[in-house]
């Protein structure tokens, strides 16, 4: 085996809160026609780990569908999210009953400010992942792409830093790559775009960066064939992580031919 | 008397537990978390958990989410 090849063999797994996953995508599990779009969804895209939420048990008809019936929990970690919470209060009385739910403590911290741009208030974020962690959590925090934040957040101990690329289910893609650029040079913990990611050169760029991961569920889910798109994603972070361990050229101002000049005829 | 469960009014009787009122509402409680007056109550504590005039409980679960 040449030396290229081993190297290509290695194991590229990653790390959270001593946890090791060998796929960088992370899905959500809602907006899907279905749970059992979901589930092959899930299954194309090749994810370990997938967001849920935290609601109401369904007492009026209880022949509802249950996720669990159709996303096995005992296959893909359960990854609880405090979506749809606005203060801290809210965000850390959900984790606490997720945890009661499902007996771990590995969580995905978000407070949002507003219905419109539902941007992380960072504030109280920032106070609910001090308490969290205090509380035993593993926190995996959704973030404005400040340096500054990402920092106070992994000195309040949070175990994953997680900049949005753009709003929530707005598919812009990575509007500041510099931001992620610099919160990734500067995390001990690893760093995963959430949020944002509208196709799968988007989801390339966000490894391309080095990120750790991508999280992401509306990209997925409205796409016109979500089961297609889904394996577009486990294609475009694997592209994009191989991308970044490669290593880019260099951008030149002008053009470099790939023939030799010597022994033109 | 009466409690108000996932934001609605219920009639229960008197000394009724809250493994009884689960098991009569829930088909699999498993994965189910309760609060009770913004209280968890862990699953080891149901069967013991009487029921009072008024209480405010939710019942929770995990559910498709971003």
């Amino acid at each position: 085996m040449t030396e290229t090849t081993k190297d290509l063999n290695q194991d590229d797994s990653w790390t959270v809160a001593g946890r090791t996953f060998s796929s960088r995508l992370i899905i959500g599990t809602g907006k899907y026609r279905d749970y059992a779009q979901n589930a092959a969804a899930a299954e194309a895209a090749g994810v370990e780990i997938v967001t849920v939420a935290v609601r109401r048990v369904n007492l009026s008809d209880p022949t509802q569908p249950r996720l669990t019936d159709f996303v096995d929990p005992k296959r893909y970690t359960f990854l609880p999210n405090t979506a749809g919470c606005f203060t801290a209060e809210d965000a850390l009385r959900t984790l606490r009953l997720a945890r009661e739910a499902g007996g771990w403590s590995l969580v995905k911290l978000e407070v949002l400010s507003d219905q419109k741009t539902l941007y992380p208030d960072m504030i109280e974020t920032l106070e609910a992942t001090k308490v969290l962690v205090k509380e035993g959590f593993d926190v995996m925090v959704y973030c404005t792409d400040d340096p500054v934040f990402a920092r106070r957040l992994e000195d309040a101990g949070a175990c994953a830093i997680m900049p949005l690329g753009a709003p929530i289910g707005s598919g812009l893609g990575i509007q500041n790559p510099v931001n992620i650029r610099l919160i990734v040079e500067a995390a001990r913990v690893p760093v995963l775009v959430d949020a944002g990611v509208g196709t799968a050169s988007e989801a390339a760029i966000a490894m391309e960066l080095g990120c750790d991961g991508v999280l992401m569920n509306t990209a997925i889910a409205e796409a016109k064939d979500p089961i297609r798109m889904a394996r577009a994603m486990k294609h475009a972070v694997l592209a994009g992580r191989d991308a970044y361990l490669a290593g880019r050229m260099g951008r030149k101002r002008y053009a470099d031919p790939s023939s030799p000049l010597a022994g033109l005829i | 008397m009466i409690i108000y469960l996932n934001g609605e009014e219920h009639q229960v009787e008197p000394g009724t537990s809250l493994t009884a009122l689960v098991t009569n509402l829930v088909a699999d409680p498993r994965g189910v978390a309760i609060e009770r007056n913004r209280v968890i109550v862990m699953k080891s504590q149901w069967d013991q958990t009487m029921l009072a005039d008024g209480d405010q409980l939710e019942f929770v679960q995990f559910v498709g989410g971003g």
